[in-house]
């Protein structure tokens, strides 16, 4: 069945110029989940005998845990019909002339630089970025600072990983988090240590290597007592994947007055069930930002949570979601208010194009105690045609007096005047309607590092063409 | 190049809602015309539609513009071709810079290709000109379009996207209504030096419902318009008339005219012209 998706890009074919598996990977597991496999992949990656009994209580878990029935539909994923394992060789044999021409073009239009677009295309494992990132990495060092994949870092870094490693999100959290705990791969490790600030954001795209382009990456992220560093993962470049299902981990623990960012822009290809758990604990004067871009996928569930367990602690959380034909994007947030004098703030934009479907869907809890806290839940949808709909589903839990919580929401289409006002300055149709959009989600974009935000911007351009009828 | 735009027998409504019957107007680079009539007499209406508002629909009557058919033409292709519009109720594009939206309308207007966009430098150049012309505070570029604009910050707004735009005919709809009268010689000045250094490249239709502006922008020929037509047309001095006589003395006058007439058509009448239905 061909896959539909708005930038013109025939899936099948791609499938096809990069099916021959046998070839390309130096390991496979047979498909499906059982022990045998859980103990397989614990083995080929020389684990501590304590992960691998952590993935067997994980596996448990998952089998016992009924599939969610709200949210989007994962009714439809076979979980018998995934490989849980694959090992990519060190060099993967493809070459950029195997790269159909049209994702060529695609990057092209999006302008990534060539050696960014061979390593986006799996093409070659060198990346040029890696001579800018080796200075940077000397640097870090000196400081302390650990950036390594999850894998690196278990066997480098066994007693920080043991020490921190499930304590934010455990298996019993729910199925595809146990899911992940079991058959976890790849991901990114990162520590810094007290009052180390990282001026740069680390970029797990630069120094990505196949690992990290795994399907349920863990990702583990410890800020030490007045820290500050930024995370960046994904891009915005079309991710291809023939693997229907992604199912990630992060954990992130922000220690007292450190502050964490993380952002995410993701574009999987539209067959793509992208189920995430993304967690943070924030302690004493301690801040947590998540900015979170959802593009691609068929479905996408992802709600980034902080827990604020201390006093002064605060959480931000910003989220864009677009979806298009025969796209279902559930993101949203859940902000936990444990501790007096807490602070937080959601804002989130939804884009739905034809006959998508976007939303939020938010908590905010609030426990007994929590006095002088703050929360403002701000969510906007925006919807382009009749047969788009936006869905919005607040959950507010609210045990203390002593508080401030704000909730705006909106739904708006856009406008007749504004397409009329745009375009009465000679902006052809297209374009207005591309202004508008870009004009809506400038709030967040503009969060984002430069060159996410000018890819972002392409992007939804691309997404948005012959939108207009 | 002289740019003439020629509505003849306009009809247009909104709805079921007839507003615009039987209009005739033709305003030529190098002129000024002051259109006015009180309110509810159709003038909005018609700046609306000479823009393409697609809220309002033309059942009758045609509009040429540089000899095409404008009735024809997206809004967008009437704007690249030279037609602006200062709207009375500038409508605001949250997240959208005044910057980036006058570089890309600049850019579309001179032609650049679908995607091409005038260069930062020529833009910046462009831009900074035209804001110290027009007094402009320079702030207002990095602000959303028209998102949290007094009134007179939108008015002055729209009169900087015109300076920028370059525009052979600009249509101004109430550009006065809500301005103090600084605001007025301001706005005033800034068109006046529009029209003074384009060389007879530039024609401005003046709609109003006040002949207050007229004071600081002198009209070449002066308008006055009651349900939906234009009834009666002259130089600058109907504007002091109308001023000391106000829209009832005109329809007075006019239907006196009307009733006068004999034969259906033109009556030229103490230099004003009436115009007769047909």
């Amino acid at each position: 069945m061909a896959v539909a998706n708005p930038l013109g890009i025939d899936l099948d074919q791609y499938k096809y110029g990069f099916r021959d598996p046998e070839d390309t990977y130096a390991f496979k597991s047979r498909k499906g989940l059982d022990r045998e496999i859980v103990q397989m992949i614990s083995h080929m990656k020389s684990e501590p005998d304590w992960m691998r009994a952590y993935r067997l209580h994980s596996l448990g878990v998952f089998e016992k845990k009924p599939t969610p029935t709200w949210g989007g539909n994962v009714g439809e994923i076979n979980f018998d019909d995934i490989y849980y394992y694959v090992k990519p060789m060190e060099n993967q044999g493809k070459t950029w002339e195997e790269v159909p021409e049209n994702i060529k073009k695609t990057f092209d239009r999006l302008g990534i630089p060539e050696a960014e677009k061979k390593f986006l295309a799996g093409v070659g494992a060198q990346y040029e970025s890696e001579v800018v990132y080796h200075s940077l990495r000397e640097e870090w060092t000196k400081q302390g600072v650990v950036f390594l994949d999850m894998d690196s870092a278990l066997r480098e870094h066994p007693d920080i990983v043991k020490e921190y490693f499930g304590t934010v999100v455990p298996p019993e959290d729910n199925k595809f988090a146990a899911l992940n705990s079991s058959v976890w791969s790849g991901g990114s490790f990162v520590y810094v240590p007290a009052g180390v600030h990282v001026d740069i954001p680390l970029q797990a795209y630069f120094r990505i290597n196949a690992q990290n382009m795994g399907q349920f990456e863990r990702t583990l992220i410890i800020a030490e007592p007045g820290s500050y560093v930024h995370y960046v993962e994904g891009c915005t470049a079309p991710t291809y994947t023939s693997d229907s299902l992604h199912s990630a981990v992060v954990e992130i623990i922000v220690k007292e007055g450190a502050r964490v960012r993380y952002t995410t822009i993701q574009n999987w290809s539209k067959n793509v069930y992208n189920l995430v758990t993304k967690r943070a604990v924030a302690y004493r004067d301690a801040t947590m930002e998540w900015v979170d871009g959802n593009l691609g996928s068929k479905l996408t569930m992802k709600y980034p949570s902080v827990y604020m367990l201390e006093p002064g602690a605060k959480a931000e959380i910003l989220s864009i979601a677009f979806a298009g034909e025969g796209q279902h994007q559930d993101p949203g947030g859940k902000v936990i208010h444990a501790a007096p004098h807490t602070q937080s703030s959601v804002v989130s934009k939804s884009i739905s194009k034809s006959g998508g479907r976007a939303g939020y869907r938010g908590l905010v809890k609030i426990y007994p105690g929590a006095r002088g806290s703050k929360c403002a839940v701000r969510c906007d949808a925006l919807i382009l045609d009749e047969r788009s709909r936006s869905d919005t589903y607040p959950t507010m839990e609210i045990d203390e007096d002593d508080v401030q919580v704000t909730h705006e929401a909106t739904v708006s289409k856009v406008s007749d005047e504004q397409l009329f006002y745009l375009m009465s300055r000679g902006i052809n149709q297209d374009e207005a309607m591309n202004m508008i959009v870009r004009g809506f989600i400038e709030p967040i974009a503009r969060e984002l590092p430069m060159e996410y935000s000018v890819e972002l911007n392409k992007l939804i351009a691309l997404e948005m063409e012959g939108s207009v009828g | 190049m002289n740019a003439e735009l020629s509505i003849r027998d306009l009809w247009a409504q909104v709805e079921d809602k007839v507003i615009l019957k039987g209009t005739n107007l033709t305003v030529r680079t190098g002129e000024i015309h002051a259109l006015m009539g009180p309110n509810g007499s159709g003038k909005s209406t018609l700046a609306n539609v000479l823009m393409g508002n697609p809220f309002y629909q033309v059942t009758k009557g045609e509009v040429l513009y540089k000899g095409e058919d404008l009735v024809a033409m997206a809004p967008d292709e009437r704007a690249r071709k030279g037609l602006f519009i200062a709207f009375q109720y500038p409508v605001s594009i949250p997240g959208v810079t005044m910057a980036s939206f006058l570089r890309t309308a600049v850019s579309a207007r001179r032609g650049f290709d679908k995607d091409g966009l005038m260069s930062l430098a020529e833009f910046q150049k462009l831009v900074r000109a035209k804001v110290e012309e027009l007094q402009v505070d320079p702030a207002v570029l990095g602000r959303y379009v028209n998102e949290g604009f007094s009134g007179g910050e939108k008015k002055r707004a729209e009169i900087l996207q015109m300076a920028v735009l370059e525009p052979e005919i600009a249509i101004m709809d109430e550009t006065d209504s809500g301005l103090d009268v600084d605001a007025v010689k301001i706005v005033a000045a800034g068109v006046n030096r529009m029209y003074e250094t384009s060389g007879r490249t530039l024609g401005v239709l003046v709609i109003t419902h006040y002949p207050r502006i007229l004071k600081y922008i002198q009209p070449t020929t002066v308008h006055v318009m009651f349900d939906g037509r234009i009834v009666t047309s002259g130089d600058a001095e109907l504007a002091d008339e109308l001023d000391q006589i106000g829209y009832d003395g005109i329809r007075a006058q006019y239907e006196q005219v009307a009733a006068d007439v004999a034969h259906e058509g033109e009556v030229r009448s103490a230099g004003k012209v009436f115009w007769v239905r047909h």
